[in-house]
């Protein structure tokens, strides 16, 4: 069950949800055959309650969307911090919260 | 020095994968204050596998998180407490064995080392760098990445061959990469191998160079036996070489055999009192679920024996 403040966006809302946020956003490209993808779910429920408001989780199933190829994406879990538009820190793998959390605190 | 206001657990496991889940299963039954440490979620490295076919009582196949969920559902039921941390260092106290996490310490009288193994890397050129942009160890995660175009996997054992099929399905040509002459991987997989028609096997080959820029375009291979150097264009190269055991925190503690796998007696105990391991970074568990699983009762069932004979 994702958190309270995660959004799940489509190739339709991403430019709302992700380029469009007045705040920065993470973005995590995953599918529900990816096993890694669940073991990182807990750790973005986390980090979208320790930094309501001033930080956007955004999930995009690379199953149902495109998105994906325009950012390179190869792999999943793939994470990307978008901040007006651009993506500032890409990962791919799993990530523990404190180094997510300190990938997104670089751009608070 | 643990001080004494840390609560001391009947035992600790460290590891949350099929073999630390079982173990946790059992020494909550026995009524045991067990806690289970898990650095990442509970699963384990079965959650890279996309269809678990050979454990028994499943004759149509399990997803694997589906299987490691219920395990910890019913770890938990009887008693299990988990907590999410990375344990970095194990030291004797007088009470038994202190953990240090990341996150706090931690004392136990009995100790379960079940912390599983890692994929190994190749350690040739580009495989680092292309990580993530056409290297992967995952083949269920990223191979649909790469439908129809030409995939190469690396590797002879169960997982190569279940890699290699399953990239099959999505990609134009898979060729699997084998440094021997014959696979290690169980018949089953060797034969769908063999008869899948969009799979190539090169044996007696090895890799020397991932070659690309941004992304992978190609691998620099060399035969074994016959010198030869070729180059071979692929999107993509899924590493499936076996794994490494994870013991950092008990290298110098507890003895390794040369592969640096825990080295455990009969009864799953280790070269020190209170200390048990299982699963794949024990000696003792041939790299299977069930195993995993077998191991991690028997070293909860001696851990057991152990804490009764001290009280």
């Amino acid at each position: 069950m994702a958190a309270e403040g995660i959004i799940h966006t489509t190739d339709a809302t991403f430019e709302a949800d992700v380029l469009k946020s007045p705040i920065p956003v993470i973005v995590d490209f995953w599918a529900p055959w990816c096993g890694p993808c669940h073991m990182i779910a807990p750790v973005l429920d986390e980090i979208a309650q320790a930094y309501a408001g001033r930080v956007k989780v955004v999930k995009v199933n690379v199953d149902e969307n495109q998105v994906a190829q325009r950012y390179q994406v190869l792999a999943i879990p793939t994470l990307l911090v978008v901040k007006g538009g651009e993506v500032k820190e890409k990962a791919v793998g799993f990530l523990s919260k404190d180094k997510l959390g300190e990938l997104v605190a670089k751009h608070l | 020095m643990a001080d004494t206001t840390t609560p001391l657990w009947d035992v600790i496991i460290v590891g949350a994968g099929p073999a630390g889940l079982a173990a946790a299963l059992y020494t909550g039954r026995a009524r045991r204050r067990t806690l289970l440490l898990e650095k990442k979620i509970p699963g384990g490295q079965i959650l890279l596998t996309d269809w678990v076919e050979n454990y028994p009582g499943f004759p149509d196949g399990v997803a694997p998180f589906d299987l490691t969920d219920s395990f910890r559902r019913q770890a938990q039921k009887f008693g299990a407490e988990f907590a999410t941390d990375e344990v970095k260092g194990l030291s004797r106290t007088g009470r038994g064995w202190r953990l240090d996490g990341a996150r706090q310490a931690y004392e136990a009288r009995a100790v379960i080392i079940a912390t599983g193994s890692d994929y190994r890397r190749l350690g040739i050129p580009g495989e680092a760098r292309l990580t993530g942009s056409g290297v992967s160890y995952c083949a269920i995660c990223d191979g649909a990445f790469f439908g129809d175009r030409d995939v190469a996997v690396v590797g002879g054992g169960d997982n190569a061959l279940k890699e290699a099929l399953h990239l099959a399905k999505y990609a134009r040509r898979v060729t699997l990469i084998h440094r021997r002459d014959k696979f290690r991987g169980e018949k089953v997989y060797q034969e769908r191998v063999l008869a899948a028609p969009n799979i190539k096997v090169l044996w007696e080959t090895v890799i020397e160079e991932v070659v690309g820029q941004e992304q992978v375009e190609g691998l620099r291979l060399r035969h074994l036996r016959e010198g030869r150097v070729e180059t071979l264009d692929t999107a993509a190269l899924f590493v499936s070489i076996g794994t490494e055991p994870l013991t950092g925190f008990v290298s110098g503690l507890l003895e390794l055999n040369e592969w640096g796998q825990v080295k455990v007696g009969p009864d799953m105990r280790t070269s020190q009192p209170g200390i048990y391991a299982a699963g794949d970074v024990s000696d003792a568990c041939p790299k299977q679920l069930a195993t995993a699983v077998g191991t991690g009762v028997h070293a909860a069932l001696s851990v057991e024996e152990y804490l009764a004979a001290q009280s």
